[in-house]
């Protein structure tokens, strides 16, 4: 019997990163899951919400969290955004009664159902990256990723902060690292894997987020990687997409295929392009391709 | 007792070795032993020319922010197996504090940071004659400024800010922890002109949101949650069309309202439309991709509830 999840894909999986939510739903048979769709969840607000109004993103969240309680389900997400958004709330809500009752009193009001408070979000890496996680994909007999170098690419929200993402030390992360070598693979280390891609500031304020995201694609492409892997499809747009404006405003090349973290895994358990949809990406996977012998 | 190696950055410009090095110092020392004591000790017993700014030991004045093995603390806040525990190893590396050029060893030019913290006026400024007695505040709205007010100008906060390294004009986190604390203050009665003041260019609007800021803060201040009240103010205030980021922030508020997801096709023109229209060929290789999503808002079940609940819920800020 497949565990249940709410499934949360977040607004970018499902419309400009199409090929990230269906290569998750691709996957999720094989994980040994089942994806049940959220019909009434909204945006979580993707910390543009929380800084125009504070109090509409806590409730918002907070909706979306009783839908998955209504559910009986835990919720999984695919973004690190829409991660440390969820949990946030939850935890605000969770650790302050009396702001739950004020949260609530507007959700019963607007015709919204009451939270109880007995939802937890994860991220599927902390699902997959655990032993239990691990043993699955084993079970699954991986093709393997047959020695490609992998610079796993964790970005900020996933990690910090830790009070209410806690998962894993957001110093030194490892859940990307077991998986990329469970799979087949060799970890391209690098310090700047924790630092901002600069998305969020990505269109108001484009040259300094491209700064930021040259940090971090300079520093896998001199530590030999053949690729980064991504759990967050905004991380994504920033170091595939934008990668091409990095370049230019950084005077320098890459030349860095980027994938989410489904597409790794997809890759490496033998998931083909109809599903995987490398053509989607601005980067070319080529290099990738030939390395795995896809 | 405990034996530690200690790998210090040294630079000390004046003397016959003037580039950067690090020097391993080994210290015997009591198990209790904060970084801080231990690099004193250091500076008493074996080198007296080991320079750290420091003051009260006892995680008030803010003096002694210095990086452990890469992490960003008050040396006086730590104690050294601690630190060791954490990496594992029997070796501290310490440094200086990140995003500010050092002066000597393990102290840095701080005038950037202090020129961004006045640059705030982080004082209280109530116009008007002044009341007889001292101004009565509300217990409720002195709550709301708990956390900005323990801001102890410590800097750990700037030493790993993605948006600071990328762009040193950006006011930054503690220097906005301080602008909220005045900002939200009922006393205060400048508060249009605070938000205007910092939502300009290098402002409110130019946190990347990396987190480092409410990660390392020693005192739990979350600099970027007074970052997110003062955008919210900046909105009470009427300046939601006032730049990009805003615009930006906005542009999810309509997305909201008329669907529930983030309308793709809204935000990129909404956000800066000349920039928008200058970026048209990067706009068509994205469709080319794909990327382009429909320009029609995906409408989530029980919409209602979403606009009945923009309508009605109240921010205080």
């Amino acid at each position: 019997m497949p565990r249940q999840f709410a499934y949360y894909p977040g607004c970018i999986a499902e419309f400009s990163s199409k090929e990230l939510n269906a290569t998750t739903q691709a996957l999720a048979p094989m994980l040994d899951i089942e994806l049940v769709p959220m019909p009434g969840a909204t945006c979580c607000g993707a910390g543009d919400i929380a800084e125009a109004k504070p109090n509409l993103y806590l409730t918002l969240n907070v909706r979306i969290l009783s839908e998955a309680e209504e559910m009986g389900h835990d919720v999984l997400t695919i973004c690190n955004v829409c991660t440390l958004n969820l949990r946030r709330a939850n935890k605000m809500v969770k650790e302050d009664p009396r702001l739950l009752e004020q949260v609530n009193g507007e959700l019963v009001k607007a015709g919204s159902r009451p939270y109880s408070g007995t939802v937890d979000v994860t991220h599927l890496l902390w699902y997959i990256s655990t032993e239990e996680g691990l043993a699955q994909l084993e079970k699954q007999g991986p093709r393997g990723l047959n020695g490609l170098r992998v610079a796993p690419y964790y970005g900020c929200q996933l990690l910090r902060p830790s009070s209410v993402m806690g998962f894993e030390d957001p110093d030194r992360p490892q859940s990307m690292e077991r998986l990329i070598r469970a799979l087949g693979g060799e970890v391209a280390d690098y310090e700047a894997k924790s630092k901002c891609c600069g998305f969020p500031i990505i269109l108001a304020r484009e040259q300094v987020a491209l700064k930021e995201s040259h940090v971090a694609l300079s520093q896998a492409r001199d530590a030999g990687a053949d690729c980064m892997v991504t759990p967050c499809p905004l991380c994504h747009l920033a170091m595939d997409a934008y990668q091409r404006k990095a370049e230019l405003a950084n005077d320098t090349e890459y030349n860095m295929p980027v994938l989410h973290l489904p597409q790794l895994l997809g890759l490496a358990l033998g998931l083909g392009q109809d599903v995987l949809q490398f053509k989607r990406h601005m980067v070319s996977l080529d290099r990738v391709l030939e390395t795995v012998g896809a | 007792m405990p034996s530690t190696t200690f790998k210090i950055f040294r630079y000390q410009p004046d003397s016959a070795r003037p580039e950067t090095f690090y020097q391993d110092f080994t210290l015997e020392h009591e198990p209790q032993k904060t970084l801080l004591d231990a690099i004193l000790d250091l500076q008493n017993e074996q080198d007296g020319s080991l320079a750290v700014r420091y003051s009260c030991r006892s995680s008030i004045c803010g003096s002694c922010t210095c990086k452990a093995d890469g992490r960003t603390v008050l040396a006086c806040m730590q104690q050294v197996e601690d630190l060791k525990s954490w990496s594992g190893k029997d070796t501290v590396q310490v440094d200086p504090i990140g995003n500010f050029k050092p002066i000597k060893d393990l102290v840095v030019d701080l005038d950037p940071f202090w020129d961004k913290v006045k640059s705030v006026k982080p004082y209280l400024i109530a116009d008007g004659p002044p009341p007889e007695k001292e101004r009565i505040v509300p217990k409720e709205a002195m709550q709301r400024l708990v956390k900005e007010s323990n801001c102890i100008l410590c800097a750990a906060c700037y030493s790993e800010c993605d948006s600071f390294e990328a762009d040193p004009d950006f006011v930054g986190p503690a220097a906005f922890a301080w602008g909220y604390r005045f900002a939200g203050d009922v006393r205060d009665t400048r508060r249009a002109e605070r938000a205007k003041l910092y939502t300009g260019k290098h402002g409110v609007w130019d946190c990347t949101r990396c987190m480092a800021c409410n990660e390392r803060c020693p005192k739990g201040v979350d600099p970027r949650n007074a970052i997110e009240k003062l955008g919210g103010i900046a909105f009470q205030e009427g300046r939601s069309m006032k730049d990009a980021g805003a615009r930006h922030a906005k542009a999810f508020l309509i997305s909201m309202r008329t669907g529930g997801k983030l309308n793709e096709t809204l935000l990129v023109p909404f956000t800066d439309p000349i920039k928008a229209q200058l970026d048209i060929p990067f706009a068509l290789k994205m469709l080319s991709k794909g990327k382009a999503p429909s320009p029609f808002p995906h409408k989530v079940k029980r919409h209602d509830e979403v606009k009945k609940l923009m309508k009605n819920v109240k921010e205080t800020i």
